[in-house]
């Protein structure tokens, strides 16, 4: 079990960017110091609407990369697809406008020691996390490729400056409108074994975490997957977000994925059970 | 700082402060003693806890709704024996103001549970959460029947003895709150906690079916307020000595005010905590300023001020 993220904080912070970048709006947000206890994996929590908003609960977003400038200090950008309510709001605020938001939030990706073939896959917004993450692999030595995937091309997100970080990028829409034709998991099993992959990272719809998952069952690939629950509250005090995940006994249970997560470890989480009554 | 005495009681139990998590909705307290010092509130309210460890519903347990939220967590907990050992012992540790709340299937499950909670050092009070389905009774929740809530509180009141107050948690979704109350203080509870979420539903659009896991939810935050002001209202109106634990939508300290005015003598937060982390400590400081600048030298003034008589002055 992860447990309580110990960095997170509650701030009121500023709106130092918004940019729109296809589907999606890029939003750079002033946290100052904060930003030396941001990971790649975790993620933040935010009030929207307002004062006196009839919305109650936080949303939830991952923390796409830390930058620091003399201007704004230290900073964190997150990729937000305007999907409902809240988080059109998010996208329409301007720069200079202050938000309530609690970070860091959940776990990390792990990083490993030595340098080993890592294999990043992201879905939609997913790919998010995963640039940073990358620059982070490529400083411990590893070999880093990338699939990224959506529906159509302005739901892929891919930043210039990203693909530099990585060795290869290949991108995969469903209808065909950018790079090739088809699903991010179709070419995953064939990738693994030509690449020798030790660990794939990946990021994005549930569906997408399950079905690589099943395509590494039984090997020995390392599955570290960022999960995307319903979460009420982000902190671990609700119990609204929670996975069944089997432990090192073979017991099943319920987990919270704000707090052991979101970052899991993809063959520990019992895909079949999603969504269904857990018999203890 | 002001003169104010913010204290309050409920039965025999005394606290600095009138504002309490909600059950539920602090899970361990762990997690918010991330935020602000436990120490600093009335007292935490834990989750639920029933005899064994519970996986709960089915997920999605959650929908937002205008100003509010459904939940249907199924008191998903570790069971008494963790409970003990790992919660309680930490809160204890921390030096927190504890009430332990308690839920069953049987009348019997709540009554081994007091067993187990009669002697624990550190513990201010019980909170009987009879908002939950009797097993034996298919299904019905103890709170909606006279009887089988009156058998819960007298059960637990036998076991536990007569020094550790017992709050009786009612569910709002009744004819008449009125004699439900009236029937756990007869049956041995010192206090009553009102309200407990609201039963409702959402339908998913695209799936065209009830949005959540376990179909129907309960109903929490500011929309279900107003109710939560009416129950307190109309038992504080009957039953003028029995202290209650108001709760139901506070997120300022202007509407733990209302519920004070109405009658609660303590006000628990839930919901709020999810869309802040230090909503108890903001509604609680909101609160001591609004006493003070509406005169009240004492919070117990004001409990149940709306109810004085229309000549009364202020
Ligand atoms: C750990 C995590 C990381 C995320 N990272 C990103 C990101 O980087 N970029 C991004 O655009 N989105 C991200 N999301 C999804 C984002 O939280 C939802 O799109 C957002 O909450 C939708 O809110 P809304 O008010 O616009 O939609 P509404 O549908 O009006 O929201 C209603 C309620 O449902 C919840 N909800 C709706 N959709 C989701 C969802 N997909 N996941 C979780 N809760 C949801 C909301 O939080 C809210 O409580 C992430 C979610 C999680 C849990
Ligand atoms: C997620 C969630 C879990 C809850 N769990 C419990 C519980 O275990 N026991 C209980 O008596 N009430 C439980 N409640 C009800 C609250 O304690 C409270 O009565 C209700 O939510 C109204 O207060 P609020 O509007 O401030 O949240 C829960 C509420 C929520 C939202
Ligand atoms: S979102 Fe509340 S416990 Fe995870």
């Amino acid at each position: 079990m992860a447990g309580i993220n110990r960095s997170a904080a509650q701030l009121l912070a500023t709106i130092v960017g918004n940019k729109k970048v296809g589907q999606y709006h890029q939003i750079l947000i002033s946290v100052g110091d904060l930003v030396a206890q941001c990971k790649p994996g975790n993620f933040v929590a935010i009030s929207v609407g307002g004062l006196n908003s009839k919305m109650v609960l936080r949303r939830a977003f991952a923390i796409s990369r830390t930058t620091t400038s003399p201007q704004y200090g230290g900073a964190i950008e997150l990729i937000v697809a305007p999907f409902g309510n809240g988080s059109s709001w998010l996208c329409g605020l301007a720069e200079g406008e202050q938000i309530d938001i609690t970070l860091p939030l959940g776990t990390a990706f792990g990083i490993p020691t030595t340098s080993v073939n890592a294999l990043l896959v992201g879905g939609g917004y997913g790919s998010a996390p995963l640039f940073g993450l990358a620059e982070v692999l490529k400083e411990r030595g590893c070999r880093v490729d990338m699939l990224l995937g959506a529906s159509t091309g302005a739901k892929i997100y891919a930043p210039l400056e990203g693909k530099r970080s990585v060795n290869s990028l290949r991108i995969f829409t469903e209808d065909g409108s950018m790079g090739e034709t088809g699903r991010i998991t179709a070419p995953i099993a064939q990738l693994v074994s030509e690449l020798q992959i030790d660990v794939i990272y990946s990021c994005g719809p549930m569906a997408m975490l399950k079905a690589i998952s099943e395509i590494l069952a039984g090997g020995d690939v390392v599955h570290q997957c960022a999960v995307e629950e319903a979460m009420a509250c982000g902190i671990g005090i609700c119990m609204t977000c929670v996975l069944p995940v089997k432990d090192e006994t073979g017991k099943i249970s319920n987990l919270r994925s704000c707090i052991d997560g979101p970052v899991m470890d993809g063959a520990a989480i019992e895909w079949d059970l999603v969504g269904k009554t857990l018999v203890l | 700082m002001s003169q104010l005495d913010f204290s309050t009681t409920l039965g025999n139990a005394w606290f600095p402060t009138p504002i309490f998590t909600a059950s539920g909705c602090a899970s361990s307290g762990k997690e918010l003693a991330q935020f602000f010092d436990l120490r600093d509130m009335g007292a935490i309210v834990t989750k639920s806890i029933m005899t064994k460890p519970r996986a709960g519903r089915a997920t999605p347990r959650m929908a937002e709704t205008p100003s509010g939220m459904l939940n249907s967590i199924g008191l998903q907990g570790p069971g008494i024996d963790a409970f003990l050992a790992n919660d309680l012992a930490w809160l204890v540790e921390q030096k927190a103001r504890i009430i332990v709340s308690i839920a069953g299937e049987t009348a019997e499950e709540f009554a081994s549970l007091a067993r187990r909670l009669r002697g624990v050092a550190g513990i201010s009070a019980l909170e009987v959460n009879i908002s939950c389905p009797n097993v034996e009774n298919r299904g019905m929740v103890f709170a909606c029947h006279l009887e089988s809530a009156q058998t819960v509180i007298e059960g637990v009141r036998r076991t536990i003895g007569g020094d550790l107050p017992i709050i009786a948690k009612l569910s709002p979704d009744v004819t008449d709150i009125v004699s439900i109350a009236r029937g756990v203080i007869d049956a041995g509870a010192d206090g009553l906690a009102l309200i407990n979420t609201v039963l409702g539903m959402v339908i998913n659009p695209n799936t065209m079916r009830p949005h959540l896991g376990g179909r129907t939810g309960g109903l929490s935050g500011p929309a279900i307020r107003p109710i939560a002001v009416r129950a307190i209202y109309q038992v504080h109106e009957a039953l003028p000595k029995v202290p209650i634990l108001g709760m139901g939508g506070v997120s300022s300290g202007a509407d733990a005010f209302e519920l004070i005015l109405a009658g609660a003598s303590a006000v628990s937060v839930g919901t709020a905590s999810f869309g802040n982390p230090t909503a108890i400590m903001k509604i609680q400081n909101e609160l001591r300023q609004i006493l003070t600048d509406k005169g009240f030298s004492s919070l117990r003034e004001a409990v149940g001020f709306a109810h004085r008589p229309e000549s009364s002055v202020r």
